[in-house]
């Protein structure tokens, strides 16, 4: 037994090992250790999205998750969200609709967008403004980041 | 929002979790998607002292046909369940809790044995009358959904037993709805109802099974309401009349965004809905 | 080059922002940094009979564990509150940062736990023994007035904190002239501003510069403020406001944790951070609203308006923030709404209660005011048989007599009120909608539609009406500039006003890169740092664009009419006769003699011998700018929802908003804006209420409960302007920042009125919950009497499990010995 534990995983594709503190949130993991201050902390309550990251290809609020959960798993946040040099197609679709003001939520969005169009290329209006109900953004009231979505729709496959 | 200290383990096999569980006694708790039991920790709600978390455990995730039924590895995550349609009304409400990010990491198992009267999947298994398998020292046993859930946020299982699958009847002809009535997208149920109705070859109702979510301080069969339709038509006025039971003999735990008596009214209005779900699937 | 104001330029800040590369004040560690945690009262109102810190300054990693008595000489005075207006006397209780004696709401401070990590500092926390003994709490403000309530501040015997008025015209004769008069109780319910980013502070010391680095909206008031706290020189307090998470004026404020931390970092000689939880958002940020408004209007048969008398009771909390009494107040330039009202009488009184202190949160006394103004007219138009919009298109002060002097003495700079009222109704065919409203009734499907017609106040400044001699806040509010041209032509703007996700590094780049003929990409904003560029008074009340942007147009002037002297030294012209054009200064009529910015400005920097003495070296202005007057910004919005009869539920399914704010820097942003606005106030209308229960315990701590609309929840928006330049600045405008906010409420209120009209429902308070929606279809079926499901909601006088708020609204006369 220990209040320690030893993770081996892959963050924005490179292989991490650490040994951490067992109650550590994969967020101030990211965050205080790696460095990767692009994913956010907003209402410890799992409800604003703030700190959406890709677990194995798929968006998980990463204050709910200890890093010993995220043992062997593969872990995309914002900064490694565009493979290579240039931006994702969400990223340039946020910045030439507006579908941001503090930036805050941003990050977060963007990564459960990446979530949404992957689970479904080609979705509604409806379907993303539910795809997105785990994110809050103070900001925008939504309009713009539904348009940012619907932009990169196609996009996003062809990338 | 930082838990209190924890040692934390992660067996790779149902009998080491067990043991660990019976070793370190109440303080210690199972960990599968953490969604229900982070959330608490993290406000110092609970603070086990050692964690047993299920991600190792092989055999514990997935969904199969079995006996006619489907058997639900309890690491099943709910975004598995709602894209799994042929589980009817399980991948119905398992879409319509919480968000995408939740879905994808909160589990069944979890759902069903944190026991929360406001999460949908523990209603689904009662009006299903699914069942639970779970491991403890003493061996493996079955627990039936109607012996499950015992108050709020109190099951049968033991603090050392582990649930190894979860049994679902397949329960063909049977129409369903899941009707869910939250403030917000992203919210527990203020009242949430599930119904499975089958039609007699006379187009009268054979059975019907009405489950209440966040009307009690455990998940609730409206009776009432079966007893009134189970035999009678399915019109209308009989789904109507028979939904007007919903709430009998419920007490629900009033909160900030509703009354106990704006809830029956909810479960009055919601089973009707869900009945009308239900028969028009 | 063409020009760039005017065009929807993409942001200069979201590269670093969708990237993950912007900088909050979370994502600053700096070395050997300690991390501060905060021990909060339980207890609404308690004696701190004793604390006991041994066991967790025992604990690993913990450096120190201070409580007030602890910390009595590290400051030098309290927390301040800045409003002092002449001959009115505002009870005003000592606040520190940490609580000696007693505590008067859940969260007061009374402990701080300082350690090397956070998470050590959380478990110590945990373990700060403090024993209460608890006293009567009161949370309603109504309550809090009557004879024999508990008292917050026994010493001042009373819970009435100050009583303030204003007037203008004569209001008994203005009343005795109506024909009609309506009389209405509204409730303002209490809101949190919730910013995404919660709120974090890192102060550090080296040598004798202390430099805080916080959430904050207001760094140079900040640095005014902590420097007089800390008792040290404003030279050796730096404060900077990195990038923002928005703040919607909950970052308005000096907090007790900025003092600690900026105290702590000096005691320990080490960095020091301090992290919000969201739980201390919702229990010690600052709220907002929270009044209770007796209206009553007065008007002629004819629909004509007589007389206005209002009374406002404001539950201001247990102590006094930077702005708290002023709040309430801040909206009265506007209580007059967009009509020709002759008489008007305004009257607040401000009242303790064991709650958080409200302040200033997006609107900021406006959206209270539209809240009632505009629903009184609905009500007025009703009694009359009236048609709504006519009403008030019968009351709007017309075009031609702007600028209109009101009643109250206020001048509305300009306005249009027909016109973008009749620029809605282009696009929303009220005829059409009515028709389908009856359709859907028919099948069961309860629609309605509200307007609001509103016009407020931004723009903050003018000094001479606000500061100390004026309405009497202890400060000024011009706004300054300085424009620097860089010797190979880039420009530095720096502003005093400081952005929190107002987008002003990029219309700020439109405005000065225009005038400076410079490609906006290459003007580079500074703001948020007292130790770099000009002083300023920061960002709230929508001014950084009509204020600070303004200030921005005289400095970068003034650069350009010194490049149009070094241009046409050595281009051998007159000055008068360069011209800047297509993004080159040339000679007017030889564009073939022509020089580029970056030209000038390497002459500017290395001056040819062919450059006169007597033109200084260098490329640099600065400005200051104190506006002689507010701006009005001022619009029509609709909103169209649908009510579930059976639950009560409410969705809103389209919204529109022509607003004006004078021309346009940049349309993009003015759009953001409106949209954030427009569902911060459907939030209010429908879901957020920040609700104490009757012992004054916090009910809605965390985003569970405090429930902000998401994607899912609200519909696509309609958006048109009109442009009504203001005569107040050059460049016409008028602030955008908080229209929304104060323009939507009431529509979204009085379409949920509308839609429940045909069952009877004529009373609802906000926000209008599913479950308060049903109670008032119940209430209204039975006669409009209580049914037998009572209408508990937390407004009314009787509740359960609900927690107590102020009492409901309805037709009511304001109780004498409180509000009159």
């Amino acid at each position: 037994m220990s209040t320690t534990v030893h993770v081996d995983l892959t963050v924005n594709g490179e292989r991490r090992e650490a040994d951490v503190e067992a109650r550590l949130l994969l967020v101030h993991w990211l965050r205080d250790e790696l460095g990767l201050t692009g994913t956010h902390v907003g209402c410890d309550t799992t409800n604003c999205g703030a700190c959406t990251v890709h677990m194995n290809g798929e968006a998980v609020k990463s204050c709910t998750l200890l890093t010993a959960q995220a043992d062997a798993a593969e872990i995309t946040t914002i900064e490694g969200l565009s493979a290579g040099d240039g931006l994702h197609p969400l990223q340039t679709a946020f910045m030439d609709k507006h579908g941001l003001q503090c930036g805050f939520c941003t990050p977060g969005m963007i990564m459960a967008a990446a979530d949404l169009l992957a689970r479904n290329p080609n979705p509604s209006d409806e379907e993303i403004r539910h795809g997105l109900e785990g994110n809050l953004c103070r900001c925008t009231g939504y309009h713009n980041i539904v348009e940012a979505v619907k932009a990169a729709v196609g996009e996003v496959v062809s990338a | 929002m930082i838990t209190a200290p924890f040692d934390y383990e992660a067996p790779e096999s149902v009998e080491e979790a067990v043991r660990m569980l019976h070793e370190n006694g109440e303080d210690a708790k199972l960990l599968a998607g953490g969604h229900s039991l982070l959330p608490l920790m993290k406000v110092r709600l609970a603070a086990p002292t050692v964690l047993v978390d299920l991600r190792k455990i092989p055999g514990l995730h997935g969904i199969q046909q079995d006996n006619g039924g489907w058997r639900i590895g309890p690491m099943t995550r709910h975004a598995e369940l709602e894209n799994a349609t042929e589980l009817g009304v399980v991948a119905r409400a398992a879409s319509e809790i919480a968000d995408q990010q939740v879905r994808n990491r909160g589990t069944i198992g979890g759902s069903l044995a944190h026991g929360d009267p406001a999460s949908d999947l523990p209603t689904v298994l009662l009006a299903l009358e699914g069942s639970v398998r779970a491991r403890g020292p003493n061996g493996e046993r079955t627990i039936a959904a109607a012996e499950l859930f015992r108050d709020y946020l109190t099951t049968a299982l033991a603090h050392d037993e582990v649930i190894t699958d979860v049994r679902l009847p397949a329960l063909e002809g049977y129409g369903f709805g899941y009707q869910k009535f939250t403030r917000r997208a992203e919210d527990w149920a203020m009242v949430g109802v599930c119904a499975l109705v089958s039609r007699a070859p006379d187009g009268t109702c054979d059975d019907v099974r009405v489950g209440l979510t966040h009307m009690g301080a455990t998940p609730l069969r409206a009776t009432a309401a079966e007893d009134a339709l189970r035999g009678s038509g399915l019109d209308d006025a009989a789904i109507a009349g028979a939904a007007e039971h919903a709430a009998d003999g419920t007490d629900p735990p009033g909160d900030l965004n509703a009354t106990p008596d704006y809830k029956r009214h909810l479960a009055r209005v919601l089973t009707r809905r869900a009945l009308d779900e239900a028969v028009s699937v | 080059m063409t020009t760039s104001v005017g065009t929807s330029m993409r942001r200069k800040e979201d590269p670093r922002m969708i990237t993950g590369r912007a900088r909050y004040t979370e994502d600053i560690n700096l070395p050997g940094m300690l991390h501060a945690v905060v021990v909060r009262s339980p207890e609404a109102h308690a004696a701190i009979t004793s604390i006991d810190t041994s066991a967790a300054r025992e604990r690993d990693g913990v450096i120190a564990v201070l409580t007030g008595e602890d910390m009595a000489s590290d400051f030098a005075g309290p927390l301040p509150m800045v409003w002092a207006p002449p001959g009115v006397e505002i009870k005003t209780p000592e606040h520190w940062p940490l609580k000696r004696g007693q505590v008067k709401h859940v969260g007061d401070p009374v402990a701080v736990v300082v350690a090397t990590t956070r998470h050590a500092a959380v478990d110590a926390a945990e373990d700060v023994i403090v024993d209460y003994e608890p006293r009567p709490a009161v949370v309603d403000p109504e309550a809090a007035l009557e004879a024999g309530s508990p008292l917050v501040w026994e010493e001042f015997g009373t819970n009435k904190i100050h009583e303030w008025a204003i007037g203008g015209g004569d209001v008994d004769a203005g009343m005795a002239e109506a024909e009609v008069t309506v009389e209405h109780r509204f409730v303002n319910h209490r809101t949190s501003g919730a910013p995404i980013e919660p709120r974090c502070s890192i102060a550090e010391q080296r040598g004798d510069k202390l430099t805080l680095y916080s959430t904050t909206q207001i760094p140079h008031i900040a640095r005014f403020v902590f420097s007089g706290m800390l008792g040290i020189p404003e030279d050796q307090l730096r404060v900077i406001a990195p990038d923002v998470g928005g703040g919607f004026g909950a970052k308005l404020q000096t907090y007790a944790e900025e003092a600690l931390v900026l105290a702590l970092a000096k005691r320990l000689g080490r960095p020091v951070k301090w992290v919000e939880t969201r739980t201390e958002h919702m229990t010690t940020s600052h709220h907002g609203r929270d009044q209770v408004n007796y209206v009553t209007l007065g008007a002629k048969r004819d629909g004509t308006l007589t007389a206005l008398k209002v009374r406002i009771i404001a539950d201001l909390g247990a102590y006094q923030h930077l702005l708290t009494p002023f709040i309430p107040e801040l909206g009265f330039p506007v209580m007059g709404g967009c009509y020709r009202i002759p008489n008007i009488d305004l009257h607040f009184t401000g009242v303790f209660t064991n709650k958080m202190a409200t302040d200033a949160v997006r609107g900021a006394g406006r959206p209270e005011a539209t809240y009632w103004i505009e629903l009184t007219m609905d009500r007025l138009a009703d009694d009359l048989g009236m048609d709504r919009l006519e009403l008030r298109r019968k009351n709007f002060i017309p075009k031609e007599e702007f600028p209109f002097e009101t009643a109250l003495g206020i001048v509305y700079d300009s306005g249009d009120y027909h016109g973008s009222l009749d620029r809605l109704l282009e696009h929303f065919d009220l005829d059409e909608f009515r028709a389908e409203q009856a359709r859907l009734r028919g099948e069961g499907v309860l629609r309605g539609v509200g307007f609001s017609t509103y016009v407020e106040v931004c723009g903050l400044a003018p000094s001479r009406a606000v500061g100390p001699q004026g309405v009497g806040l202890q400060a000024a509010f011009w706004e300054s500039a300085n424009v620097r041209v860089t010797p190979t032509g880039s420009a530095i703007v720096y502003t005093g006003t400081s952005p929190h996700g107002q987008g002003l590094d990029t219309s700020f780049a439109q405005i000065a890169g225009d005038i400076l003929g410079i490609d906006p990409q290459n003007v580079d904003v500074h703001h948020g740092d007292t130790d770099q560029g000009t002083w300023g008074w920061d960002t709230y009340g929508s001014r950084s664009l009509a204020v600070g942007g303004e200030a921005i147009v005289r400095a970068a002037q003034r650069v350009q009419d010194k490049a149009k002297r070094i241009c046409a030294a050595l281009l051998e012209a007159a000055p008068e006769d360069i011209e800047l054009s297509g993004g080159k200064y040339q000679v007017r009529g030889s564009p073939d003699r022509s020089m580029t910015m970056a030209e000038i400005s390497g002459a500017a920097h290395i001056p040819p011998n062919e450059l006169p003495a007597d033109i200084e070296p260098g490329l640099e202005e600065s400005a200051f700018y104190d506006p002689e007057n507010f701006v009005f910004p001022f619009g029509a919005h609709a909103c169209v929802v649908e009510v579930d009869a059976e639950t009560g539920k409410v969705q809103v399914v389209r919204y529109l908003a022509v607003d004006d704010c004078g021309p346009a820097i940049n349309p993009m942003l003015i759009d953001g804006q409106i949209h954030g606005g427009i569902v911060h106030a459907i939030g209010q209308a429908l879901y957020e209420q920040v609700v104490y229960d009757e012992g004054g315990q916090l009910v809605t701590g965390t985003f569970v409960d405090y429930a902000l609309p998401t994607a899912a929840e609200v519909p696509p928006f309609e958006t048109d302007r009109t442009e009504t330049p203001s005569p107040v600045n050059t460049l016409g405008v008028k602030g955008i920042g908080e229209a929304g906010t104060i323009a939507a409420t009431p529509a979204v209120a009085a379409a949920v009125l509308d839609a429940l009209r045909p069952l009877g429902v004529t009373e609802l308070d906000m926000p209008m919950t599913p479950m308060r929606v049903w109670q008032a279809i119940q209430a209204a079926g039975n006669g409009g009497r209580p049914s037998a499901a009572p209408r508990d909601t937390e407004q009314s006088r009787s509740l359960d499990e609900q927690g107590k708020g102020s009492a409901g609204s309805g037709p009511a006369v304001p109780p004498e010995g409180g509000a009159a």
